[in-house]
């Protein structure tokens, strides 16, 4: 059994404060973006050039054709790319 | 987006009863609520690991927090055992926090020993340590929850803590103290009451 003093426990308590919410609520809207992300892995699977674009600069070639450069899309498409 | 306010502690204050394992496998058949919850779950937990063990600053700290969840969520299915997304999720903050001061030590040089990960270890241990304590919360009455976390984790004030709840702010220590007490009695098992977390 671990002995938890006042001071202990404070002191764990505080040693996680909140995440910004803003990236929180990014990571908890993934699920609602997938539909953007397969569009987009599906063309680049479909188009070499856009995949090299991607690669070479992701946020960049995203904005270059309109898409969302949200940070938590930028990472799921990371993500996605990776494991192609 | 907003990077100011805190955290949704609303949300976190209302403490799942679901376990590890059961939360994890309701994500994996496409549960978006379970989704939320497990980013919810974890979010402090990813957030001081890059922040405190590896001393990201915000941007790449932020970078590395999406790409942790995004690869989360792409991976889940590969998780063999799904109450082990705790050192799963750990060991995929480590390795990207790592990467993340490698390619920016071509700027500005970073100790060996960080790369390798062997600074953060201590602050690691500690910070599991805490997620144990804060699921350990959920056990605890909501009231306890919110007045232990506003004070403690959120750094607010009596003042504050006594307007938001609506509580003279002469009684906020005693209320933390008693709170604690009680925290410690179900750490050390000795509330006699049920772990909502379950296997966690």
């Amino acid at each position: 059994m671990t002995a938890y003093d006042e001071e202990r426990l404070a002191r764990l308590i505080r040693a996680l404060p909140p995440a910004p919410q803003g990236w929180v609520r990014a990571a908890q809207e993934l699920p609602f973006v997938r539909g953007e992300l397969d569009e987009i892995v599906g063309r680049a699977e479909a188009d070499a050039a856009f995949r090299e674009r991607l690669i070479a600069d992701l946020e960049g070639a995203l904005a270059a054709e309109g898409y969302e450069r949200d940070p938590a899309v930028v990472a799921a498409l990371r993500a996605r790319l990776d494991a192609k | 987006m907003s990077r100011d306010s805190p955290g949704t502690r609303q949300n976190w204050l209302m403490a799942s009863t679901l376990s590890d394992r059961e939360l994890v496998a309701r994500c994996r058949a496409g549960d978006q609520q379970a989704w939320s919850e497990l980013v919810e779950r974890f979010s402090r937990y990813v957030y001081a690991i890059a922040v405190q063990a590896f001393r990201l600053p915000e941007p790449d700290a932020e970078d590395v927090f999406q790409e942790v969840f995004a690869r989360a969520y792409q991976h889940l299915d590969k998780l063999r055992d799904d109450s082990a997304v705790r050192p799963w999720l750990a060991q995929l903050t480590r390795r990207l926090c790592i990467d993340r001061l490698r390619a920016g030590a071509r700027e500005r040089p970073v100790a060996e020993e960080a790369l390798e990960g062997k600074v953060a270890d201590d602050t690691l241990a500690q910070l599991d340590e805490a997620l144990t304590v804060h699921e350990a919360l959920a056990a605890v009455p909501e009231h306890c929850r919110e007045i232990l976390d506003r004070f403690f984790a959120q750094d607010e004030s009596y003042k504050t803590i006594g307007q938001a709840l609506d509580l003279p702010s002469g009684t906020i220590a005693s209320r933390i103290s008693r709170c604690l007490t009680r925290l410690r009695e179900h750490l050390e098992g000795r509330s006699g009451g049920p772990r909502p977390s379950g296997d966690r």
